[in-house]
C-alpha cells in the first residue's frame, strides 16, 4: 500500500543511511584514491566505541558519540601512518636497513583493496575476540512519532537532518577552510601543490583521519538502532561505494544527489512491492544503470552539460 | 650412429615445439628447470592420496576447484586489466545452473549436460554483462564497482527465493537455505558408459604405495586445474594473449594500433566467466549443495585476494596462492586464524606489491641457481615492476 507519509519517512531513512554510509568513504576514496574495504569496520569501531562508552563508562549518549567518532579518527590516523602511507615502517626501515620498506597505497586501487580487506578481517575477528558475538545495545532515544495506525522512530527522522548537517559541514571544510583549499590542490595536482609549499604528506594524513572520523560518527549515530555485532559494518559498505561512484567527481554534492536519487528509488520500490529485499535490488540495479549511462557520475554529467552550455554561448 | 642422433634431435625438436606454445614473456617459468620441477610437483599431486596421513584427497579437491576460479580472475584482471568482483557471480551461475539442470535430469546423460549448461551459463552471463559494460564505454574502477554491485544483486535476489514460487521444474532454489540434494556427479552417456566421480571412494593399488582409498573427484579437479593452467598458458602466449596484455598496459594506444579493444575485453571476460562457471559446477558437484553465500561480499573478495597475493600477472601464482590461502583458512581453525590471515594479506600486499610468485621468480633469477643465464629476463619482471603495479 502506497502511503504518502510512509514513503516520505522511508525516503528520509534511506537517504540518511546512504549519505551517512558514504560520507567517510567519499573523502577517502574520492580524494585519496584508496579503496577502503575496512570502511564498514571503521563504522563498527564508532558504533562499538559509542555503545561501550554508554554502557561501561556511563557517559551520556551525545558525549559517547563524540568519543566513538574521535576513537575512530585516531585509529584512522594510525592506519594511515602504518599501512596507507607506510611512514612508520619506512622510518623503521631507514633506521635498520637503510631503505624504505613499502610504497604508499595512494591511487593503487587494487592493492589498497587487498590490504584493507586484510585489515577488515583483523578488525572483525578482533572485535569478536575482545567483545564476543554481540554486546549490549543502547536504547533508541527520542521515542516515536505516531500518525494514524503507523508510527515511526523520531530518532531516524533526526538522522536525516544530521546527515544533511554533516554534508554541509564537509562542504564547508573543503571549500572554505585553508585545509580544504590545500587538500583540493593536492588532489588536483600533487606535484604542483608540493612545489607551492603544501605539505601533501600532512594533507593525506589529515584527510584519512577526517574520513575515518566521519565513518566513526556514522557508526556512532547508528549505534542505537542497530544490533551490535562484529559484522555490522558489512551492510554499509556496498551502498557507500555505490553512492560515491554514482555521485561522481564532486564529492559532497555528488553524495547528496546520489543519496537522494538512490534513496528515492529504494523507498519507492520498497513501498510499491512491500518488500525491503526488492527495494535493495531496485537501488542496486539503478546504480548499475547509472554507472553504465552516466559513467562520470551525476555531478560529472551536470558538469558536462554546463560545459556544453558555456560553449554554446 | 647418425640415425640415433637425428632421432634424439627430432624428439627434442618435437618437445621444444610443444614448449614454445606454452612459453613466452607473459608467463613465469620458461626454463627447463621449471618444467622439471613442474613435472615433479605434478607427480607428487598424482600420488597425493597415496601418501601417508593424507586421506582420500577430498579436501584438496575443494582448493583445486577454487584454483580454477582464481585462474579465471588472473586471466581477466592480471592479463587484461579488468578488475572484476563478478567472478563469483558466474561461479554462482554455473553452480545453480548445474543444480537446476541435474535435479531435473538426474541420469548420467542429464548430469553431463548439466555440466555443459553450467559452463555455458557462466560464459553467457559474462558475455551479457561484458557487452553491457565494455560496449557502453564503462572502464576501470567503474567496471569493478558494477561487478561488485551485481554480486550484491545476486545475493539479495537469491536469498529471497525461498518458497514454491521459485521452483524451476523439480528444482527449488531454496532461498537462503540453498539447494540441497544435487545429484551425484556422474559423467557419461546413460546405457553406454558412465562413471560416478563424487562420493565414490575406491580402493586402488599402486606399485610402491600399495592399496589406498582414493576419491575420483580429486583427480577430476586436478585435471581441471592443470588443463585450465595449460590452456591459459597457451592463450596468454598466443597472438591474442599479446593483444590482451597490450590492452592491460595501455588501452588507448592499443586501440590506436587498430585493435578492437572492446571485442578483446569482451572475449576475455566471456572466457573468464565460462571458467568461473566451470569452477562453480565442480564446487556444487563436490558439495552436492549450493547456497547464496557464494554471492556474499567476503566470498567475492576472496579471488581478488588470491590473485593479488600470488601475483596477478602470474597464472601459477593464482593457483599456488589459492590453494595455500584456502588451506590455511579452512584447516587452521580457532579464534586467531582470521587475524593471522588478515595480517598475512596485509604484509604480503604492502611489502611485495607484485605478488609472491613473481617475487620468488626474480630472486631465483638473481641468484641464477640453475646457471641458465641464456634465458632473457622478462620485460614485465624488470626491477621497476613494483612501480607499474599501480592500477589506473
Amino acid at each position: 500500500m502506497v502511503n504518502g507519509l510512509n514513503l516520505a519517512f522511508q525516503f528520509l531513512d534511506s537517504f540518511a543511511f546512504i549519505v551517512l554510509a558514504a560520507a567517510g568513504l567519499a573523502i577517502i576514496f574520492g580524494i585519496m584514491g584508496v579503496i577502503n574495504l575496512a570502511h564498514g569496520e571503521f563504522i563498527l569501531m564508532g558504533a562499538y566505541g559509542t555503545t561501550l562508552a554508554v554502557t561501561k563508562l556511563g557517559l551520556p549518549l551525545p558525549v559517547a558519540m563524540g568519543v566513538g567518532a574521535l576513537v575512530t579518527a585516531g585509529f584512522g590516523l594510525i592506519v594511515e601512518r602504518t599501512i596507507i602511507s607506510g611512514f612508520v615502517p619506512n622510518w623503521l626501515g631507514q633506521r635498520t636497513i637503510g631503505r624504505d620498506l613499502i610504497d604508499p597505497l595512494y591511487d593503487r586501487l587494487a592493492d589498497s583493496m587487498v590490504a584493507t580487506f586484510g585489515l577488515s578481517l583483523i578488525m572483525v575477528q578482533g572485535a569478536r575476540i575482545l567483545f564476543g558475538n554481540s554486546i549490549e545495545t543502547v536504547a533508541t532515544p527520542l521515542g516515536n512519532v505516531a500518525y494514524g495506525e503507523f508510527s515511526y522512530s523520531t530518532y531516524r527522522v533526526v538522522l536525516a537532518g544530521v546527515s544533511i548537517a554533516i554534508l554541509v559541514a564537509v562542504y564547508y571544510l573543503f571549500t572554505r577552510t585553508d585545509y580544504g583549499m590545500r587538500a583540493r590542490a593536492t588532489i588536483q595536482d600533487e606535484d604542483t601543490a608540493k612545489a607551492l609549499g603544501v605539505d601533501t604528506e600532512r594533507i593525506y594524513m589529515t584527510t584519512f583521519a577526517v574520513g575515518s572520523g566521519l565513518a566513526g560518527l556514522t557508526g556512532a549515530l547508528f549505534a542505537p538502532v542497530l544490533s551490535m555485532q562484529p559484522t555490522l559494518g558489512d551492510q554499509f559498505l556496498v551502498e557507500a561505494f555505490v553512492a560515491v561512484v554514482v555521485g561522481g567527481p564532486s564529492v559532497v554534492l555528488g553524495t547528496a544527489l546520489s543519496g537522494g536519487a538512490l534513496g528515492l528509488v529504494n523507498a519507492t520500490v520498497t513501498n510499491l512491492l512491500d518488500s525491503t529485499t526488492f527495494g535493495r535490488i531496485g537501488l542496486l540495479v539503478v546504480a548499475i544503470l547509472a554507472l553504465r549511462f552516466l559513467p562520470e557520475g551525476i555531478t560529472g554529467f551536470i558538469e558536462r552539460i554546463r560545459a556544453r552550455r558555456q560553449e554554446g554561448e | 650412429m647418425g640415425t640415433t642422433a637425428d632421432s634424439v634431435r627430432d624428439r627434442f625438436g618435437f618437445l621444444a615445439g610443444i614448449r614454445d606454445r606454452f612459453e613466452g614473456p607473459n608467463t613465469i617459468g620458461n626454463s627447463r628447470p621449471f618444467w622439471i620441477g613442474f613435472a615433479a610437483v605434478l607427480a607428487v599431486l598424482a600420488v597425493y592420496p597415496f601418501l601417508p596421513f593424507i586421506g582420500t584427497g577430498s579436501q584438496l579437491s575443494l582448493f583445486l576447484v577454487l584454483a580454477v576460479l582464481g585462474l579465471s580472475l588472473s586471466l581477466v584482471w592480471g592479463y587484461s586489466g579488468v578488475l572484476s568482483f563478478g567472478q563469483v557471480v558466474f561461479f554462482g551461475f554455473g553452480a545453480y545452473t548445474f543444480g537446476v539442470v541435474s535435479i531435473n535430469f538426474p541420469d548420467a546423460t542429464g548430469i553431463t549436460g548439466a555440466v555443459v549448461a553450467g559452463v555455458l551459463a557462466g560464459g553467457l552471463g559474462a558475455a551479457l554483462m561484458g557487452y553491457f559494460m565494455f560496449y557502453g564505454g564503462v572502464r576501470d574502477v567503474y567496471v569493478t564497482i558494477i561487478t561488485l554491485v551485481s554480486t550484491m544483486v545476486m545475493l539479495t535476489f537469491m536469498s529471497q527465493t525461498a518458497g514454491s514460487a521459485w521452483t524451476i521444474g523439480e528444482a527449488a532454489l531454496g532461498g537462503f537455505n540453498g539447494m540441497p540434494d544435487i545429484p551425484l556427479l556422474t559423467l557419461g552417456i546413460e546405457g553406454v558408459f558412465t562413471f560416478q566421480f563424487v562420493f565414490n571412494e575406491m580402493q586402488v593399488w599402486l606399485p610402491l604405495f600399495g592399496w589406498n582409498e582414493i576419491d575420483p573427484f580429486y583427480y577430476l579437479s586436478l585435471v581441471a586445474v592443470v588443463g585450465t593452467y595449460f590452456g591459459l598458458r597457451a592463450l596468454v602466449n598466443s597472438d591474442f594473449g599479446r593483444v590482451m596484455v597490450a590492452v592491460r598496459e595501455d588501452e588507448d594506444r592499443t586501440r590506436m594500433f587498430g585493435y578492437d579493444v572492446k571485442r578483446a575485453k569482451l572475449l576475455v571476460f566471456t572466457l573468464g566467466g565460462a571458467l568461473a562457471g566451470l569452477a562453480g559446477v565442480l564446487y556444487a558437484a563436490r558439495n552436492v549443495y549450493i547456497d547464496p553465500t557464494v554471492f556474499e561480499l567476503w566470498f567475492a573478495t576472496l579471488p581478488v585476494v588470491w590473485v593479488s597475493v600470488g601475483g596477478r600477472k602470474s597464472l601459477l601464482g593464482a593457483v599456488i596462492a589459492t590453494v595455500s590461502i584456502e588451506y590455511f583458512r579452512l584447516s587452521i581453525g580457532g579464534d586467531w586464524a582470521l587475524v593471522v590471515l588478515g595480517a598475512l594479506l596485509l604484509v604480503v600486499i604492502v611489502a611485495l606489491p607484485g605478488g609472491l610468485v613473481p617475487w620468488v621468480d626474480r630472486q631465483v633469477r638473481r641468484l641464477d641457481v640453475f646457471g641458465e643465464s641464456g634465458e632473457a629476463p622478462d620485460p614485465g619482471d624488470a626491477p621497476d615492476a613494483a612501480a607499474e603495479v599501480s592500477d589506473s
